[in-house]
Parts: structure tokens; C-alpha cells; sequence
């Protein structure tokens, strides 16, 4: 085999775990978790009807159960809309989604066989800048879908929802120049690497512990991206109408997914960068199991900043929009911008 | 007299409150104890230990539903000790009805004591509003809505409405399909 055509083979391979495994995998558990974690905090039990065969096994076949449903339900398209955009809003909104996933450091770069192999689906020195951009691209699909809908309540909805992601898009650009400048590069795969070893004692030097004030606000500034509770207002299901409201069927469960695809995306960027992405405190990974180990870790890491922010959005109430809006450029952008100026003064000093 | 206005103090927020962190942290801190102690419950209850249980859901189909001591439910008609219905065909309840869903048709009683009974006596539950006023209306305590059912859908309309022997609990209930040939409504 040519290392051409293996490189391609490997690429490939990578981008299909990242995004069937990662992606499509974990948005499709989220929509159980979502369901049963509420049900469980709020002393109920949560949606456990649907089963195969009388196996009912905690509710776990209620995600296939409404792929299902949305795949099978009426696309209605009303009369009046743009009927180009309509259909593309909801592609636009998961495929940048689902492209942001593909530059998340799942692993380093470990020594198989021979072969030196890097289990980041796409190798870039600037992967940081390539997932911003395609959470910001996500914010297309928001607004044609307002746009394409031909309704009043769709439009407010979509600029809704372009007002909040490019507040909350300068924010993360500001709060993830700190980290960025600290580590010295924008390749996530770097950036992990530089996150080895101890801090102090048994601290680990992740992201979150030298660059604490900007692992918060990343938190806060990421939920607001991936549109979720409690910054939900572009949705709004029940109160403010979203700009998805003239979708049915899998176009709006695209755009359902979506939401938890950008949730992973954000998450993943925190565990790379602030949570020492695949590293194990303590521990040189290398080989097969090395391999193992760092998805495992990685996704163990994931999965547990995910259970954090699901927590979250079941806790706190909606913000009003001005809130979200001050909130945004008057209290973690000044943040920011802050810790970024402490950063660099830090970072000179001690040089 | 004029109206007064008073003045309600709003509390200032403390830079704690502002800082919105702290708060944040405290509401997540209920949230997960009410998670874990309720995943704790769970487990524990599915090992078989008698434990409190983590959730108040009742699972309604298969278990009853839980219903208020003074529920108005579906109507029963009493009857008296003998076991002919106490109903006199005063036709108060079909009067005060405000949703005309009762109908009798009286006749008169072997017994010359009581003047009138009811020949037939349908209530269309279908059109009740379940107001009780039937029962308030009742003078010999003929009619209650104390029948504790409220599974009451049916097909069809005409399945809705509830004969006297159903309603005094001689015949069960049944789709007008299922049901063997017999007059619709009749004396029990």
C-alpha cells in the first residue's frame, strides 16, 4: 500500500469515528440522557415506554423510537418559503456541526506497527481556528432557516439567534486567545501535548487549572454557542417562537441534533484545552493500548463535561435577551480580554 | 378615595448575588443531590431493598389511578333496600343539568306509596361537564358520581351514553357491538 493512498485510508477511517462513533453516537445518547437526567433530578422517572420485544431497558429505545418518528412524519413544507434555503438551512446547520467535530484532538500521535499514526481526524496547526470557524458558519443555517421560513416569528427568531452567536463567537475568540497564547499555538494536538505533567504536587497542568478564570467562562460562552438552556432563546420551544418553527420532521430533528452536535463540539474543544484532552496524569501513552487509552480517556473526559453542562441546563432558567446580551459584552468579553492581558503579562514575566 | 401608592423597596443585589457564579453553584448543588440521591434510590429499590422510592410518578395504566376521597367521577344510581332504584322520575337532575345530558322517561310505580319511577334514565357522559349539580339536585339521594371510574372513552357517541342498568351496576358496561340483543334502555 502507498503511504499516499494509507494516509487518505487513515484520514478516512478517522473522520468516520469522529463522526459516527463521537457525533452521531453520543447526539443520539444525549437526547436518552437529556430526558432521564431531568426525569431523575426532578423526582420523575422519565420516558420508558417504548420497547422491543416488552425490553424496555431504561427508556434506551426511546432515540430510535424518534429518529424513527421524525423520519417518517410529514415534511411539511408550507406555502410561501424559500424553498432552496428552507431545504438547506437545516444541511447547513448539522454539516458545520459535523465538521467541526473532524478537527477535535480524539488522541496523539502514537507508534503502531511501525507506523507513526496521529488519531486527530484532521491534522492542522490551525485546528483551533478551523472549529471556531465552523461553529460560526453553524450560524448560516440559523438564519436562512429564520429567513427561508417566510414568517414573522421565524425571522425575529433567526436574528435572535445571529444577535446571540456572534456576541457569544467574539467572546470565545477573546477567551480562547489566553489559553491559546499560554500553550504558544493554535494546533489542538499541541495544545494537548503542552498539558502533560503535574502543575503543583498531584494538579495535573491542564487548562483548567492554569487558566481557570477562562475554562469558566469558555463553559458559559460555549453553551451560549451551542444555543442551549439557559441560553435557549433562538429556540425558545414552548415561550418565544424559535426559527425553526415552519420545520416538521427530520429537517427539525436536524436541527434538534444540531444543537447537541455543537454541544460536543464545544465540549470537546474544553476537554482538549482546558482539560488535558487524552492525557492520564502520570502516564506516557503509546502503541495499541496507548491508542485505547487516550479515546478512552478522551471520551471519558467528554462524556463527563457533557453530563456537567446537561446539569446545567436543567438547573437554571432562561435568560431574558438583554441579559444574555450584557451578560455577553458587558461581563465575559471585559472578562476576557482581562485574563488575556494577565496572560500575556504572565507569560512575559516569567520568561 | 384616592388610590395610595406604596413604594416597594427592591432589594439591592450583593456582589455575590451579581457575580452569578456562586448562585449557580448553589442551584446545581440541589440538582445533584437530588440526582444522586434519587439514582441511589433507584438502584437500591431495583436490588429489592425497601427503600424510599426515588420517584413520585405513578405508572397510570398499570398501576390505579390515585383519586381525591371527593373526586366527582363517573354517576352511579342507588338503589333502595329492596333493590328497585331510589330514583322517583322528579326530573330535578335533568332540569338543573346545564349540559341537557340526562334524560328519563317516568312511568308509573306498582307501589302506591311512590308516585312515579323512572322508566328509562340515560345520562350521555359524552356531553356531562361533570358539574355534580345532578347530585346536589337529588332529593331521595338517588344519584352520586361516586362511581370511581374515569376511563370512560369510547368509539362511538352513542357508546357514551349510560343506560339505567348500567348506571345502577346490573349490567356491565359494553361497546353497543358487543353487546347481545336486548332493548337499549329498559325497566331492570
Amino acid at each position: 500500500m502507498s503511504p499516499l493512498l494509507f494516509s487518505v485510508l487513515w484520514t478516512l477511517i478517522k473522520v468516520a469515528f469522529a463522526l459516527f462513533a463521537v457525533g452521531l453516537n453520543i447526539a443520539g445518547l444525549l437526547g436518552w440522557v437529556e430526558r432521564k437526567q431531568s426525569a431523575v433530578l426532578q423526582d420523575r422517572i422519565g420516558a420508558n415506554r417504548a420497547d422491543i420485544f416488552g425490553f424496555r431497558i431504561l427508556g434506551l429505545f426511546h432515540p430510535i423510537a424518534d429518529a424513527l418518528k421524525m423520519l417518517t412524519k410529514e415534511d411539511f413544507v408550507p406555502t410561501g418559503v424559500n424553498r432552496l434555503f428552507h431545504t438547506m438551512a437545516p444541511c447547513f446547520s448539522l454539516g458545520f456541526a459535523c465538521l467541526g467535530l473532524a478537527a477535535i484532538p480524539y488522541g496523539g500521535v502514537v507508534h503502531i506497527a511501525g507506523k507513526t499514526l496521529s488519531l486527530v481526524p484532521i491534522e492542522s496547526p490551525a485546528g483551533l481556528l478551523f472549529v471556531l470557524a465552523m461553529l460560526g458558519l453553524g450560524l448560516h443555517g440559523v438564519m436562512m432557516a429564520g429567513w427561508a421560513s417566510n414568517s414573522n416569528y421565524a425571522l425575529l427568531g433567526g436574528l435572535r439567534g445571529a444577535a446571540q452567536m456572534i456576541s457569544y463567537e467574539i467572546c470565545m475568540g477573546t477567551i480562547l486567545a489566553a489559553p491559546a497564547f499560554l500553550y504558544g499555538t493554535l494546533n489542538l494536538e499541541t495544545m494537548v501535548e503542552k498539558q502533560a505533567g503535574f502543575l503543583w504536587g498531584p494538579i495535573p497542568r491542564w487548562g483548567a487549572f492554569t487558566q481557570p478564570l477562562a475554562f469558566i467562562l469558555f463553559l458559559v460562552a460555549g453553551t451560549a454557542l451551542s444555543k442551549r438552556a439557559p441560553f435557549d432563546l433562538p429556540e425558545g420551544e414552548a415561550e418565544i417562537v424559535g426559527y425553526h418553527v415552519e420545520y416538521s420532521g427530520m429537517k427539525f430533528g436536524m436541527f434538534l441534533m444540531t444543537d447537541f452536535m455543537e454541544n460536543i463540539v464545544v465540549s470537546g474543544l474544553a476537554v482538549a484545552i482546558f482539560l488535558g484532552g487524552w492525557q492520564i496524569p502520570g502516564m506516557a501513552l503509546d502503541g495499541l493500548s496507548g491508542a485505547i487509552l487516550m479515546l478512552a480517556s478522551f471520551i471519558a473526559k467528554l462524556l463527563a463535561v457533557l453530563f456537567v453542562l446537561m446539569q446545567v441546563r436543567w438547573t437554571l432558567p432562561r435568560f431574558r435577551f438583554d441579559q444574555l446580551l450584557s451578560l455577553g459584552w458587558k461581563n465575559i468579553l471585559p472578562l476576557a480580554l482581562a485574563n488575556f492581558l494577565v496572560t500575556v503579562w504572565g507569560v512575559y514575566l516569567w520568561r | 378615595m384616592a388610590m395610595t401608592v406604596r413604594p416597594v423597596e427592591r432589594p439591592a443585589r450583593t456582589l455575590k448575588e451579581q457575580i452569578f457564579l456562586w448562585e449557580v453553584w448553589i442551584g446545581l448543588v440541589v440538582t445533584f443531590r437530588h440526582l444522586f440521591v434519587n439514582l441511589a434510590r433507584h438502584v437500591l429499590r431495583a436490588l429489592g431493598l425497601n427503600v424510599e422510592p426515588g420517584a413520585v410518578t405513578i405508572q397510570y395504566p398499570e398501576d390505579p389511578a390515585v383519586l381525591g376521597k371527593r373526586a366527582r367521577t363517573r354517576h352511579r344510581l342507588l338503589k333502595r333496600e329492596d333493590g328497585s332504584p331510589r330514583c322517583t322520575s322528579c326530573l330535578l337532575c335533568e332540569t338543573i343539568c346545564p349540559a341537557k345530558c340526562i334524560h328519563i322517561t317516568p312511568e308509573e310505580s306498582p307501589d302506591p306509596r311512590i308516585e312515579k319511577r323512572a322508566k328509562t334514565f340515560d345520562i350521555d357522559i359524552g356531553l356531562c361537564i361533570f358539574c355534580g349539580d345532578c347530585v346536589e339536585a337529588c332529593p331521595v339521594d338517588a344519584i352520586h358520581m361516586d362511581a370511581n371510574n374515569v376511563e370512560l372513552s369510547s368509539y362511538t357517541r352513542e357508546d357514551m351514553i349510560w343506560t339505567m342498568p348500567e348506571l345502577l351496576g346490573d349490567v356491565p358496561k359494553l361497546p353497543r357491538a358487543l353487546r347481545a340483543t336486548r332493548p337499549a334502555s329498559g325497566v331492570s
